[in-house]
């Protein structure tokens, strides 16, 4: 395993150190540094002049460990779904560094990358339309194996298949229906089977449940769960469903604008926020007790996200914030321990951008 | 006030204007689909009121019969396929139902609005914001142009739209989703409607946004004294700002009462399965509820009960006769005004 520092050097390269490898359990699976990526934005037909550039994610870092499932929330437009994008190799970075057990993946091609593949899986957000209403619930599961065909050979599939059915709670009969026949929730019960058929150590999941009914939900996050106790699975769970985030996750980063504005455990981030922005979105999210209507301190951003093409420069969070001074348009917050908690034993000694980090429980009723 | 007031016990006045008790009356609505695979049932037997001032949530999935139940009310549903067999709107005492068109399109728009859900597809890509707002005022009320504009201006102020007068003549896209769903609402209050219903109006929008809106929406109600009917299936929203709750599952109201109750002491299994299945701090590691199964084909509605497969407390007489809404009392018979729950088996359910 690679020795990486904060700013993505390899202390220790030894590149492909054997991919199949395990890794232990605590251990990092999935590392990104200073990810970035650019989305030109062009002038002109005949001769492209570049007038500029969406920054849909400026420089995010973070981990990802073994078994655990890291939790990434904000707004839409904050860069998460392009994060999801890039660490699945479908969008190329325009710099920085993803890690798969030590091993830079942004620099992969050919059979290399189609190997690390191989291990991260995706879940997609819509059922309705991520799976393609002219095939078989039987060709939709099987076909990760027409790419990969040494993790089942051909007379095999069909059992496998039918073993993947059955794993997400599906009859294995259904094998020769189309997505059209199904509900919303069994749809994505399809999209979880297709996402486990190549035995991945790491799915992500963009927005997995949001699609579906409430009573559905609870369902698919059950078997999300099951499913990750059961073949070792480290989860990228992104969505905007903050308490379902919470039930779900071990860790939860929280995105705006294309940086990460505060990361740590669900406890440190939902008890113990100390991001301005974290607690902005975490009073906002209407509580289901009519009881805490009263005595809950609301705190209501104004205007909307700023346009990534053009973000503010400093903090960006700093035009919809209270607590901006000056210092905030002129120095980037790092992600850090903020100085007031470095050494101590608290909770609210996680990493959080911000130059007047402070503590505020925001979502217990006083 | 309580919410399931017996056909017998209401006034008889048919008057607009001397017209008391509630606002907005429906009873007993059916909605049925004629498609080729056969009828579906969407509505069956709906009873709601909603008072001055009043906000009624109806919480249900999607496929309960939640919004055609709205469309029914403003006269917007596809006729055909839809078809409403049975049923009264009293709008102030008067069926609207009944009415000839033009009475009806009178009503609509400037006593009775909608919000609707998806800002974007509800607004005319090709005309600017200020053009579709005007239209209000130049059909409603038959002002000019020019004035149109300026009273558009007005309300996209009143929604706090920041430089109103510079965007009014701008196109919908260039709207973020927030604003575009501030230009609905203009929209719908620009008559200063006596009750607005508001269909899933947040669901499009970010947390932080839907909690401007949904503030933005709460004052403008308190200020007009509108009756409103919030149809969302957030169970979060919905304790935050309504009175009182109707849940619909395939087609029927199951359970009625004032918010406070019903998030206490849940009088029907689908409602305390929908509470129990939010994720808890304490369930943290653990499995979630979850409700079995699935919502009904409403081709095919269950005999009895239609939450009787999915329900953790059926009994043979669940799959015979279909439970009526009996009203929901105390363990000792004391009154609970506005609760009612379409549950055989609700005393176990509260009491159990």
């Amino acid at each position: 395993m690679a020795e990486l520092t904060k700013d993505g050097e390899a202390v220790d390269p030894t590149p492909s150190a054997a991919l199949d490898a395990p890794v232990g359990r605590g251990e990092p699976i999935l590392q990104v540094r200073n990810l970035v990526k650019h989305f030109p934005l062009t002038q002109g037909i005949l001769f492209k002049k570049q007038i500029g550039a969406v920054k849909a994610v400026d420089g995010i870092s973070f981990d990802l460990y073994q078994g655990e499932t890291l939790g990434i929330v904000g707004e839409s437009g904050c860069g998460k779904s392009t994060v999801a994008k890039l660490l699945m190799m479908l969008e190329t970075a325009t710099s920085g560094e993803v890690f798969y057990k030590g091993q830079d993946i942004t620099k992969l091609s050919g059979k290399a990358l189609k190997a690390v593949r191989r291990n991260i899986q995706m879940v997609f957000q819509d059922p309705y339309t991520s799976l393609d209403p002219r095939m078989t619930v039987g060709d939709i599961i099987g076909e990760p194996f027409e790419i990969h065909p040494e993790v089942a050979p051909k007379g095999d599939r069909r059992k496998k298949v039918q073993e993947l059915l059955d794993v997400v709670g599906l009859n294995p009969e259904y094998i020769h229906r189309y997505p059209h026949q199904f509900s919303g929730g069994q749809r994505q019960r399809i999209g979880i089977a297709r996402g486990l058929a190549l035995n991945p150590e790491i799915i992500i999941c963009d927005e997995p449940v949001s699609a579906l009914d409430v009573s559905v939900q609870a369902q698919v996050i059950n078997l999300m769960e099951k499913l990750q106790d059961e073949f070792n699975l480290s989860y990228i769970f992104i969505a905007h469903d903050l308490s379902i985030v919470r039930h779900i996750s071990d860790r939860v980063g929280v995105m705006y604008l294309g940086k990460m504005a505060e990361i740590g455990t669900d406890v440190q981030i939902y008890d113990h926020p100390t991001h301005p922005y974290t607690q902005a979105l975490l009073s906002a999210v209407p509580v289901p007790d009519p009881a805490a209507r009263e005595g809950r301190e609301r705190i209501i951003l104004t205007g909307d996200v700023p346009s990534p093409a053009n973000p503010p420069s400093g903090c960006r969070f700093r035009t919809r914030c209270w607590k901006a001074e000056e210092k905030c348009s002129i120095e980037v917050p790092l992600l850090a321990v903020p100085a007031p908690f470095v050494g101590k034993d608290t909770p609210a000694a996680h990493e959080s951008a911000c130059h007047f980090a402070e503590e505020k429980d925001v979502v217990h009723v006083h | 006030m309580t919410i399931i007031d017996k056909t017998a016990d209401v006034p008889a006045p048919r008057g607009a204007g001397d017209h008391e008790g509630p606002l907005l009356e429906v009873r007993d609505l059916h909605v049925e689909f004629h498609t080729r695979e056969g009828v579906a049932q969407a509505v069956n037997g709906v009873n709601y009121t909603v008072s001055a001032g009043e906000t009624l949530a109806v919480l249900g999935e999607s496929g309960s019969g939640k919004s055609v139940t709205a469309q029914a009310i403003m006269g917007i549903l596809d006729m055909p396929p839809g078809r409403i067999p049975k049923g009264e709107v009293l709008f102030r005492g008067r069926d609207l139902l009944t009415m000839s068109p033009e009475e009806r399109r009178k009503i609509r728009g400037s006593k009775i609005a909608m919000i609707f859900q998806d800002a974007l597809s509800s607004l005319n890509p090709v005309l600017t914001v200020g053009y579709q707002l005007g239209e209000m005022f130049r059909v409603h009320q038959g002002l000019s142009k020019k004035e149109a504009k300026v009273k558009a201006i007005e309300l996209m102020d009143r929604v706090k739209i920041p430089a109103a007068a510079a965007r009014v003549n701008d196109y919908p896209h260039q709207f973020s989703g927030g604003m575009r769903q501030r230009i609905m609402i203009a929209m719908a209050l620009a008559l200063e409607p006596d009750l607005i219903i508001a269909d899933e109006p947040t669901t499009a929008l970010d947390v932080t946004v839907q909690a401007q809106v949904m503030d933005l929406l709460a004052e403008l109600q308190r200020e007009y004294n509108m009756g409103l009917i919030l149809i969302t299936h957030d169970l979060g929203v919905v304790a935050d700002v309504a009175d009182k709750i109707a849940v619909m599952y395939a087609g029927r109201i199951v359970e009625t009462a004032p918010v406070h109750e019903l998030y206490q002491r849940p009088a029907h299994p689908y409602t305390r399965g929908l509470l129990d299945s939010i994720p808890r701090l304490d369930q943290k590691g653990q499995e979630l509820y979850a409700i079995k199964g699935l919502p009904p084909n409403l081709l095919k509605i269950p005999s009895g009960c239609a939450f009787n497969p999915r329900c953790p407390k059926a009994q043979d007489v669940c799959r015979t006769d279909v439970p009526v809404l009996h009203p929901v009392t105390e363990q000792d018979g004391g009154e609970l005004p506005g609760r009612g729950s379409a549950c055989h088996f609700w005393k176990e359910t509260i009491h159990g």
